[in-house]
């Protein structure tokens, strides 16, 4: 359903993407590990469709229609949902409203009339149980105080309304105790389906033992070094990145 | 005989008087002839406030006058109900309705309207033929004091506007709505000013509406005076709403005695030039003061709040909150200043002014100003001008909401912040869709000519 070919993507006239490849099909978890900086969150920015990163070569592939021409709110209403890193405060726009709104803009996509107010609050009672978010949190501002885990629970609680077809987890678990990750990944997991597929962008292990990928990815630098099966994470947790780095500088410098 | 004249120093803007002085003014009231003596002294001193004028200085009021227009000074012969050229807006809202109509008040009956408890309300000139020794002992006692042309202007030519009495202990149930009507085929200048008195331990709410009801090039200055008793609560709302050739002028005065509670909210939608004074003066221990402004504009429109709180007394509360959102090539001003007399010790003081610019040709010019006297105070102030959060406006647009539906929803969520300020439930659900509806340019008012006099 993604398909990314040789992306390279610069940010402030800075390299930052040097050729990404990658092939995400339908029912498929892939993990994308890599140490800070190496370009993890700006794939998904890319993806999503950020107008600060400017991509200069490749393609990104959505179900084989071009993405980079597309608007954000176009990819989001086609089905991509990206779990933010840093997920904004918004005061003043409280969560119902918002939820209204994106869930209104998703059904008139889709051809159908706006939701009733009691099928709705329903829709948000069944889905806040199931991400675990404490109910009085949805009736605040979007993210307004919220801790670092509760905005996290958040974008997956946001991921469990809009039910997208390709979801991209960037460092969901990043802030959270094991507690809040179990619950997060339990979510995750009970919205899976055939038909849909989820990136997980993480640089701990961790969060893979409940989200199980079918592929591990490592991003260095801007380019995918190494890609596997869920193994490649556990050597990741065991070895650290080091060898990884030097099996791919040692390769560059093979091939001067 | 002029020859005479010519010879005394004379502010070149008392040309402007001339233009007044058809004499229908005189003889209405000895208190208006006095305040009207002292006035014309003070006009002659100050002019009109110019560029040089540091609390002008963002409208230029001068080349507004330069203008023709036609000073109204005298009510016009009215044969219809105000009902048939204006209804309200806000009908879920239950108030008591009176009505200003080119400055004048519009009433059937003569006498002041007598409520519940001794509340009196009505005109202003049948107040000073009814209740004269109150209202004598109140008028000009707050306008008097400052030294602004525009507002000796006022005072020199106004001779009705509106009046409210409540006396001590009485809490009104109902709000009081004044709606000021501007209508007439010329561009004609208004002026009027009112009277507000409340006693000890007394309530009231006061909804003031400005519409223009048809769209000439009007020029319309209401001043208003508050005096609010210990113990007492105040709230006033106003919401300009008008075209985009009428200019609004405001000046509020307030004075609030000890353990005082009162909250102004100011709402501009529309209108070619706007120019809100307010003046708030806590003058006993213990009071407080919530100043509330929201201002949208677009087009070439223009908005200037200048708000002026004066401590002169210890353990008193200020907060001023001001918001606007200028599009196109609308441009605004927000001169705030906190005084703190020598002896207010304890003051707590705050002061934001946070604006939105939806163009690069939008512009704003901010500047609060604290001085403060006493030092045992706790005071801020800040302000801030910039565009909508991108960061916010990408995070609803990566769920589906189109840039123009998430657009609104963060100018109506800064615009929230003032909105539930207004703490009459029913006038802030009204004034919600009001804002809503102006920010998806759904408010009906008038698109043609523009202002051209301010900078
Ligand atoms: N908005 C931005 N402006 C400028 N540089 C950025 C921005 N976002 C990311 N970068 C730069 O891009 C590089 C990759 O960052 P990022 O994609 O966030 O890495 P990761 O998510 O893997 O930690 C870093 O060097 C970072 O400084
Ligand atoms: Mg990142």
């Amino acid at each position: 359903m993604l398909t990314i070919k040789d992306l390279h993507a610069e940010i402030d006239e800075k390299d930052i993407l040097k050729g990404i490849n990658l092939e995400v099909h339908p029912g498929e978890v892939h993990a994308i590990m890599g140490p800070n900086g190496s370009g993890k969150s700006t794939l998904a920015s890319a993806v999503v469709g950020r107008d600060y990163v400017n991509i200069t070569q490749g393609q990104i592939l959505y179900f084989r229609e071009d993405l980079t021409a597309l608007s954000p709110e176009e990819r989001a209403l086609k089905g991509i949902f990206l779990s933010f890193q840093y997920p904004v405060e918004i005061p003043g726009v409280s969560m119902v409203n918002f939820l209204r709104a994106a869930m209104n803009e998703q059904r008139k996509y889709k051809g159908e009339g706006p939701m009733s107010p009691s099928d709705f609050l329903k829709l948000m009672r069944e889905k806040k149980t199931l991400v675990g978010i404490d109910s009085a949190l949805t009736n605040r501002s979007v993210n307004e105080g919220f801790s670092g885990g509760e905005k996290k629970k958040n974008e997956i609680f946001q991921m469990a309304m809009l039910e997208p077809k390709l979801a991209i987890l960037d460092e969901t678990d990043s802030g959270l105790d094991i507690d809040a990750l179990r619950t997060v990944a339990k979510g995750v997991n009970a919205l899976k389906k055939p038909d849909n597929a989820t990136i997980v962008i993480t640089h701990y292990q961790r969060l893979l033992n409940y989200i199980v990928p079918d592929y591990v990815h490592v991003l260095y630098k801007g380019k995918i070094i190494k890609s596997g099966g869920k193994e490649l994470a556990f050597d990741l947790e065991e070895k650290g990145y080091d060898w990884l780095k030097e099996e791919y500088e040692n390769s560059l410098n093979g091939s001067l | 005989m002029i020859v005479v004249e010519e010879k005394l120093p004379k502010h070149p803007d008392t040309r402007i008087l001339e233009r007044f002085d058809d004499g229908t003014g005189k003889n209405i009231h000895p208190v208006l002839d006095r305040v009207r003596a002292t006035a014309l002294k003070d006009f002659k001193r100050l002019g009109i406030p110019a560029g040089k004028n540091e609390r002008y200085r963002y409208t230029a009021v001068g080349k507004l006058l330069d203008r023709p227009f036609v000073p109204l000074l005298h009510p016009h012969h009215r044969n219809f109900k105000v009902e048939e050229i204006f209804r309200c807006d806000i009908p879920t809202l239950d108030t008591l309705e009176f009505t200003v109509l080119n400055g004048f008040f519009f009433e059937e009956q003569e006498t002041l309207m007598e409520l519940p408890g001794g509340v009196l309300v009505g005109g202003l000139r049948q107040a000073l033929k009814q209740v004269p020794q109150l209202a004598e002992a109140y008028l000009d006692n707050l306008s008097n004091t400052v030294n602004d042309g525009l507002v000796a202007l006022n005072r020199a030519m106004a001779t009705d506007g509106f009046f409210m009495y409540v006396p001590d202990g009485m809490v009104m149930d109902k709000p009081v709505q004044l709606v000021n009507l501007v209508k007439d085929d010329e561009d004609i200048m208004v002026q009027h000013r009112s009277l507000v008195i409340l006693g000890k331990d007394a309530q009231a709410a006061l909804l003031i509406c400005d519409h223009a009801l048809s769209e000439q090039k009007f020029i319309s200055h209401g001043l208003m005076e508050v005096f609010v008793g210990e113990n007492s609560a105040m709230e006033i709302t106003k919401l300009q709403n008008e075209h985009n050739s009428m200019t609004d002028l405001s000046s509020l005065f307030i004075r609030q005695e000890r353990n005082s509670r009162v909250r102004t909210n100011t709402i501009s939608l529309h209108g070619g030039l706007i120019r809100n004074n307010l003046h708030v003066i806590l003058q006993g221990e213990g009071a407080e003061n919530q100043a509330y402004g929201l201002f949208l504009m677009d087009r070439k429109q223009h908005v200037d709040n200048s708000v002026f709180v004066d401590h002169a007394a210890p353990h008193c509360f200020s907060n001023q909150l001001y918001k606007g959102v200028l599009d196109d090539e609308a441009t605004g001003a927000f001169d705030g200043k906190i005084l703190v007399r020598p002896h207010a010790q304890k003051t707590e003081a705050f002061q934001v002014n946070k604006n939105i610019l939806l163009t690069d040709h939008a512009k704003m010019n901010t500047k609060p100003q604290l001085e403060i006297y006493a030092d045992d105070v706790k005071c801020t102030h800040g302000a801030t001008v910039g565009q909508l959060d991108e960061e916010a406006l990408f995070y609803l647009r990566s769920r589906g909401i189109h840039e123009y539906e998430a657009r609104m929803l963060l100018m109506y969520a800064f615009a929230h912040e003032v909105i539930r300020e207004i703490k009459i439930d029913p006038l802030q659900d009204r004034i919600h869709e009001l804002v809503d509806k102006r920010l998806h340019g759904e408010l009906p008012r008038c698109h043609t000519c523009l202002v051209d006099y301010h900078k």
